[in-house]
């Protein structure tokens, strides 16, 4: 069920866009469907950054990874453990570039039947790696699309990741990577009996879209060889708000924009949120500085206590007997 | 025949038998097993009176009915929606799990149990899973497909069975790639819980007593007095030394805090013994407090508004008895909730000075807000200024291995300073692996109000993976003691290495410092403070002698 919704939905939508299209409502998934998806993902993103923003973080709560600052003569680890908004800076760019704390994954067994061993295990974070780098060069290429004169930066982006300098038109490296890292997150998901039980249908549907854009962009551009000039020119069109659709795009385009639009739709309600989640993530976007520096909670209450007068009084009489001094005789 | 909270009614090679693969049944299908062993006694009538707290009654965990109050659901979707609006924690880590499964096996109940529940990641999902249906539109429309279900009294169970399979140690928010702390769920589902006044005896009954007499173990002040003059006892019988007890002494410099655990429990009384002596050697004008008689706090274990009730006395203790700064003992839960809570939840100290050490003069700049100093930072100044006469060879029939304690490890970070004074106390020293240690350290599985015997089962299932890195460097190493600087340690860890290490026993890190320690006026060290004799100090089995 959580594999197969998801698995029958991608291709579903995928057929829609295509079909839909061929049918003659290239407007909708061309230009309107875009536009709305965009406003989705801007506005809804906005809008979770602003309400978690104004949730308060009531106390500070680090998790700590190394090393605090204590004494002079103590080495603290700055990065692991940070006490200041300079090393928190530092530790959240290891977070969000290179995913620190992945990298510290490891692998549990039991070797002869009564040892705990725990192993490296890199596997995950090289897949994450692979994804998220190689997603973030993809999109960067497609700048290319959106901007008139294409930009050198792109340019020269495009030009390294086509290297390897095989098919007409290359084959970007990245564009194997991501689909190998995929792959591998998907079959990972399946393969590990864990993770599998704890998946749910939205891990799926997450991995399938990617996979589905990727795979039909490589179609696009390396079998169906779709007309490029025409695709421009409707991207720059939208890009512009003066949108139009020239003849000669293949409908598969329009089945690719669409899983993309409804990715952009997606985003702001699923488990995609990790993206903006992680930079306000108060385990570690906090400095560890608490005994230094007072975190005030703004919706601090009052609690009822037990005060020392009402101690006194319930045991005054046994603490004179052992000697011990009261406020009140 | 033994009974299942007695260690000796589980067998090794049964708990050994780990079996990480998942049941075919979905989780949501699995109804949880609530068996003898793995569970903890509900919250007595008695205790939740004394705090005021909703729906006291006498229950039992196996009774189908909990007598949950009226509306109940009502009231955990209310208190679900105010803490999502309270606690950006709350609401990030509910939105933003992508479930990779990093944190899967770095829970010490998921490798000693296999049961998937004990992942840290469907830990959350139990609580997600009502936000999902309750709290968002994905939820609503799709149910079960987006991971939603509904709320009823069999997920009040669940989450009953399995906040507290939870120590809140926080490993596995070292792992996880956005900081998702399970502490966190476990806190909030654990107050949810409480709304409905489900509440377990072993947390709830050393919550009340905190708050009636001023620590954990209900010891009133008479008692306290009692328990340390036994205590001066001890040490002089050991050391020849006669130390003062100074008790709520007005205008002394330093108010001491420690954990209760370390009045009565073996071998904590030898950690509090040694605190003793150290004072006593330095001239330290310190005090104890009848009032604040604990730094350890249960209410970390029950809300955050009962961790600030019970916190509240520490520095209202402070001010009463005019002293200048706050020195703190060895104890785990009790220094997350002083570095990471206390500050906001009762300060600002503004009425304390700067912790300054007496002795070495050194300013304490990292406490300079909340006015309150470890022991162990204490320490390793003192010896770094060579302000301590040290004979380490004492210990040298102790190879020692050290436990980092889950809350100072991934709550402070202070790995460095113990290791520097065990390693100028002790010629053995030796690390466990070093995924089990530093920020990777492993719990003893009692953390968090789990400590009981009851509870057995899960104690010793939690316990093996740090169990398993004692027996490590006991085979390796000849390691015969494992040195921790928290009072649930000292309590927890003695079960967990005699059933997965025997032969390591467990001290505090004070303890060794003090056995060390050359004093004045000493006599002839025969004998450690627990009365035992040191090998190669000329003493014969039996009672120390009087030279």
């Amino acid at each position: 069920m959580n594999i197969l919704v998801p698995l029958l939905g991608v291709g579903g939508l995928f057929l829609l866009g295509l079909l839909g299209a061929a049918a003659g409502m290239q407007w909708l998934f061309g230009i309107l469907l875009p536009y709305v998806a965009l406003a989705l993902f801007l506005g809804g993103l906005i809008y979770r950054v602003i309400s978690w923003a104004n949730i308060p973080v009531p106390f500070r709560i680090p998790t700590t990874c190394g090393q605090q600052k204590s004494l002079p003569w103590i080495r603290q680890q700055k990065l692991d453990n940070p006490s200041t908004t300079l090393g928190v800076v530092g530790r959240m760019a290891l977070e969000v570039l290179f995913f620190r704390s992945l990298l510290r994954n490891t692998k549990t067994a039991l070797v002869d039947g009564d040892k705990l061993a725990y192993g490296t295990d890199l596997s995950l974070w090289l897949g994450a790696m692979a994804m998220h780098w190689s997603l973030l060069i993809v999109l960067i290429r497609h700048l290319r699309f959106f901007t008139n004169p294409v930009p050198s930066l792109v340019t020269f982006i495009e030009q390294t990741d086509g290297f390897m300098e095989v098919g007409l038109p290359v084959i970007f490296a990245t564009t194997i990577v991501f689909a190998v890292a995929l792959a591998y997150l998907l079959y990972r998901r399946v393969a590990n009996p864990q993770v599998r039980y704890i998946s749910l249908a939205g891990d799926y549907f997450a991995l399938f879209l990617l996979l589905g854009i990727g795979m039909s962009g490589f179609w696009l551009r390396h079998l169906a060889k779709t007309d490029v000039t025409a695709v421009k020119e409707l991207v720059l069109g939208l890009t512009y708000f003066a949108p139009s659709v020239p003849d000669g795009i293949s409908p598969l385009f329009f089945g690719h924009l669409f899983l993309v639009s409804v990715l952009l739709s997606y985003f702001p309600v699923s488990k995609l949120l990790h993206m903006p989640g992680v930079f306000l993530s108060p385990t570690r976007n906090m400095a560890n500085n608490n005994r230094a520096v007072r975190h005030v909670n703004p919706w601090d209450y009052p609690v009822k206590v037990h005060s020392y007068e009402e101690y006194e009084d319930e045991l005054r009489d046994k603490m004179k007997a052992a000697g011990i001094p009261v406020e009140r005789q | 025949m033994s009974k299942p909270d007695e260690s000796d009614y589980y067998r090794q090679e049964d708990l050994l038998k780990l079996d990480w693969r998942p049941p075919n049944t979905a989780w949501m299908d699995t109804p949880v097993d609530i068996r003898p062993g793995s569970f903890i006694y509900p919250g007595k009538a008695k205790n939740l009176k004394v705090l005021d707290l909703p729906n006291p009654r006498d229950w039992a965990v196996t009774d189908d009915d909990w007598k949950l109050p009226e509306g109940w659901k009502r009231t955990v979707l209310e208190g679900m929606a105010e803490r999502l609006k309270r606690y950006r924690t709350f609401r990030i880590f509910m939105d933003t799990c992508v479930r990779c499964g990093a944190c899967a096996d770095k829970c010490h109940f998921f490798i000693g149990s296999g049961d998937p529940k004990n992942m840290p990641v469907l830990r959350a999902e139990l609580l997600r899973s009502i936000y999902r249906k309750d709290f968002t539109a994905l939820g609503r429309v799709f149910g079960r497909l987006a991971g939603g279900r509904e709320l009823t009294e069999d997920v009040i169970k669940e989450w009953f069975y399995y906040f507290f399979q939870c120590t809140e140690c926080r490993r596995c928010s070292v792992f996880c790639p956005y900081g998702i702390d399970t502490a966190e769920i476990t806190m909030i589902g654990r107050e949810l819980l409480g709304l409905l006044g489900v509440y377990v005896n072993w947390v709830i009954e050393p919550v009340a007593n905190c708050y009636k007499v001023g620590n954990h173990l209900g010891i009133q002040p008479h008692g306290l007095a009692d328990t340390l003059e036994f205590m001066a006892g001890d040490i002089e019988e050991a050391t020849g030394i006669k130390v003062d007890i100074p008790i709520n002494k007005k205008g002394a410099e330093i108010l001491f805090v420690t954990p209760s655990g370390d009045f009565v429990a073996d071998p904590g009384i030898y950690t509090c013994m040694s605190y003793m002596l150290l004072f006593h050697e330095l001239g330290i004008d310190y005090t104890w407090s009848t009032y604040a008689s604990d730094g350890g706090n249960f209410g970390l274990f029950t809300s955050h508004e009962m961790m600030k009730r019970l916190n509240a006395k520490i520095y209202a203790e402070a001010k009463r008895l005019g002293v200048k700064w706050i020195l703190g003992g060895e104890c785990g839960h009790m220094w997350r909730v002083i570095h990471q809570y206390m500050d906001t939840m009762n300060g600002p100290a503004d009425f304390l000075e700067v912790p300054q050490s007496p002795i070495t003069g050194t300013v304490f700049e990292n406490a300079r807000s909340t006015k309150m100093t470890h022991l162990m930072e204490f320490t390793a100044d003192l010896i770094r200024h060579g302000k301590l006469k040290l004979d380490p060879s004492r210990n040298d029939h102790i190879r020692v291995t050290f436990h980092d304690s889950c809350n100072p490890a991934r709550a402070m970070g202070i790995f460095e300073e113990p290791r520097y004074v065990l390693r100028n106390v002790c010629n053995n020293f030796f690390e466990m692996p070093e995924n089990t240690i530093r920020e990777q350290t492993f719990c003893c599985g009692g953390g968090a109000g789990l400590g009981t015997d009851e509870n057995m089962e899960m104690r010793l299932r939690g316990g093996l993976p740090r169990g398993n890195a004692v027996r490590y460097v006991q085979e390796k190493h000849g390691v015969n003691q494992l040195a921790a600087m928290c009072a649930i340690d000292r309590a927890t860890l003695v079960t967990v290495c005699d059933y997965w290490a025997p032969g390591v026993k467990v001290t505090g890190i004070s303890e060794l410092v003090a056995n060390a320690m050359i004093f004045r006026g000493e006599n002839k060290r025969t004998h450690n403070l627990r009365l035992e004799p040191i090998p190669g100090m000329g003493a014969e089995e039996g009672e120390p002698s009087d030279d």
